[in-house]
């Protein structure tokens, strides 16, 4: 099996292919660096995402908290995180890096707050 | 009126503005930066997607976190920040230059400077600008407008949105709004491929199934109070084919159709501008015409990536405290684009200094080569893997690459891309 497909691990955008005859067995051309095997691979096995989101909370000085997960999730659990991520309501103060969702779905991934908010 | 003194104005406190005044800063120069919203970090603070700081901090960020870094930065450096103010006006007649800001908690306020950098970044094209017939209902936003909406203010700005033009803020809004629970029925785009970057297109319109219509226009948009749907034309070799015209229905239409330095200011004192990039003409050191006025980030040229931002804003920063160091500068020729080259920054360059360039191409290819040429001489060939109008090309010169220099020559700089 072959699929051609662009890395999306940088701005770059490397075209890559990944080419099989078992899911263990997976060869990545095309990368120029060594995330792009890593993406190829994970691609065929198991795609995932970084989600970034808003949080709603109480400041008279920002709307919406910007957050993050630490890493790629996996693309199926998306739309729950999503719909976890949206009936949070937060205190401030929060600090850049705090986390908001510790090791989601088991994923050993966190949602992190990206913005610090003091008032 | 109340009176400040600086050695430099930084008009602008987001990632240019902040990258350009840290390095006046540390080589011991008074610097103010001067930002019209309530906190810096400009356009990052809604920008609340990751990608940004790969090549400059090595990790990947969210704009915020991007800008936050840079606020923590300046906030434990000697410059002063001034939120909430806005720029009125520039006297630069005198050796000091007098520029005129307004904020409600200070009134209008005049600051004496040796030098002033514009970095008050690019505004969004908007409906007007690409002369969208139709009737005139709510639901017309601009997608940075939208994006403001939702990330920073908690507002959705509609269900059923069509999103037209394929650069990265209209990918990047077609994943938010769907991400918020709305549907996003179609991207269009008027040119043959797609104007932003690859990542984008793959992760936020692939990933959902949207449909990306290349080559297409948006010919009429219905509806009398709000937005009820819109007619998209093909184009067949530039020229509209209305018979094959379809109908879209929604109730927003968002329109990420390009970014214009906002060059009102430099334009009202009299600084030349590119009319390709729309920022001002600027030599070696991003000196504009004016003596000591410098610019830097998009409002000098609409960058892709905010690292790029960064390295020429530093840079900037560099070069205006040679300035204030008063180190001569070296002398300086044109430079030109050739051959598939939409523009190139900046307008000069030193055969005895270090030159750093930024170009955009006009065309898509794999397997491209950049040509420098002095007197007709080729002085430098670079291999480019792939390149696409939306991915910004930037190279170096370094002291001495330039040898064919001669006194009754023009001596300008082509590059061309083959």
């Amino acid at each position: 099996m072959k699929k051609d497909m662009i890395c999306i691990s940088c701005p770059m955008g490397c075209r890559i292919s990944a080419e099989w005859e078992s899911e263990s067995d997976i060869t990545v051309t095309g990368n120029k660096c060594q995330r792009g095997i890593i993406y190829g691979k994970e691609e065929i096995l198991s795609p995932r995402r970084v989600v970034t989101a808003t949080i709603n909370i109480n400041s008279s000085w920002l709307g919406r908290l910007p957050v993050m997960t630490t890493g790629p999730v996996p693309k199926g659990k998306i739309d729950s995180l999503l719909n976890k991520i949206y009936k949070i309501h937060l205190d401030i103060p929060i600090v850049r890096d705090d986390i908001i969702i510790k090791n989601i779905e088991n994923t050993g991934i966190d949602l992190i707050a990206t913005r610090s908010v003091k008032t | 009126m109340k009176e400040f003194k600086f050695d430099t104005l930084v008009i602008g406190g987001g990632s240019a503005g902040m990258a350009a005044a840290l390095e006046v800063s540390k080589r011991g120069f008074s610097v103010a930066v001067v930002e019209r919203e309530n906190s810096m970090g400009g356009i990052l603070n809604q920008c609340i997607h990751n990608g940004f700081g790969l090549h400059h901090f090595k990790e990947e960020l969210s704009g915020p976190s991007y800008a936050e870094k840079f606020i923590d930065m300046v906030d434990s450096s000697d410059i002063e920040v001034f939120i909430d103010m806005t720029i009125m006006d520039i006297d630069e007649n005198d050796k000091l230059k007098a520029v005129y800001g307004l904020s409600k908690l200070t009134g209008m306020v005049k600051f004496c400077v040796k030098t002033v950098v514009f970095a008050n970044g690019c505004r969004e094209r908007n409906r007007g600008s690409i002369g969208t017939p139709g009737t005139r209902p709510s639901g017309v936003f601009t997608a940075g407008l939208a994006q403001r909406l939702v990330n920073m203010e908690g507002y959705i700005p509609g269900k059923e949105c069509v999103v037209v033009g394929s650069g990265d803020i209209g990918l990047i809004m077609a994943r938010r709004m769907t991400w918020v629970g709305a549907k996003v029925k179609a991207v269009i785009e008027i040119q043959p491929y797609p104007a932003g970057l690859t990542r984008n297109i793959v992760q936020c319109l692939n990933d959902f199934d949207i449909p990306l219509y290349l080559s297409h226009v948006v010919g009429d948009i219905h509806g009398k109070d709000r937005v009820e749907s819109i007619d998209v034309i093909p184009l067949e070799n530039g020229i509209e084919q209305k018979e094959k015209s379809f109908n879209i229905k929604c109730d927003s239409l968002l329109l990420a159709v390009g970014l214009v330095p906002d060059n009102e200011l430099a334009q009202k004192i009299g600084i030349s501008i590119n009319p390709e990039t729309n920022g001002p003409i600027v030599d070696r050191q991003l000196m504009t015409g004016k003596d000591g006025i410098f610019a830097c980030g998009n409002v000098l040229h609409v960058h892709d990536l905010v690292d790029f931002v960064t390295e020429e804003s530093s840079r900037c920063g560099r070069y205006v405290a040679d300035y204030l160091d008063k180190k001569i500068s070296p002398i300086q020729f044109r430079t030109a684009p050739g051959q598939n080259i939409k523009y190139l920054v900046p307008n000069f360059y030193s055969p005895s200094g270090d030159n750093k360039f930024y170009l955009r191409t006009l065309i898509v290819k794999n397997r491209a080569e950049l040509i420098l040429k002095v007197n007709g001489k080729e002085i430098l060939r670079k291999k480019l893997r792939h390149i696409q109008p939306s991915e910004m090309i930037s190279f170096s010169l370094p002291p001495g690459a330039v040898d064919c220099i001669s006194e009754c020559k023009e001596n300008t700089l082509e590059a061309s891309i083959v």
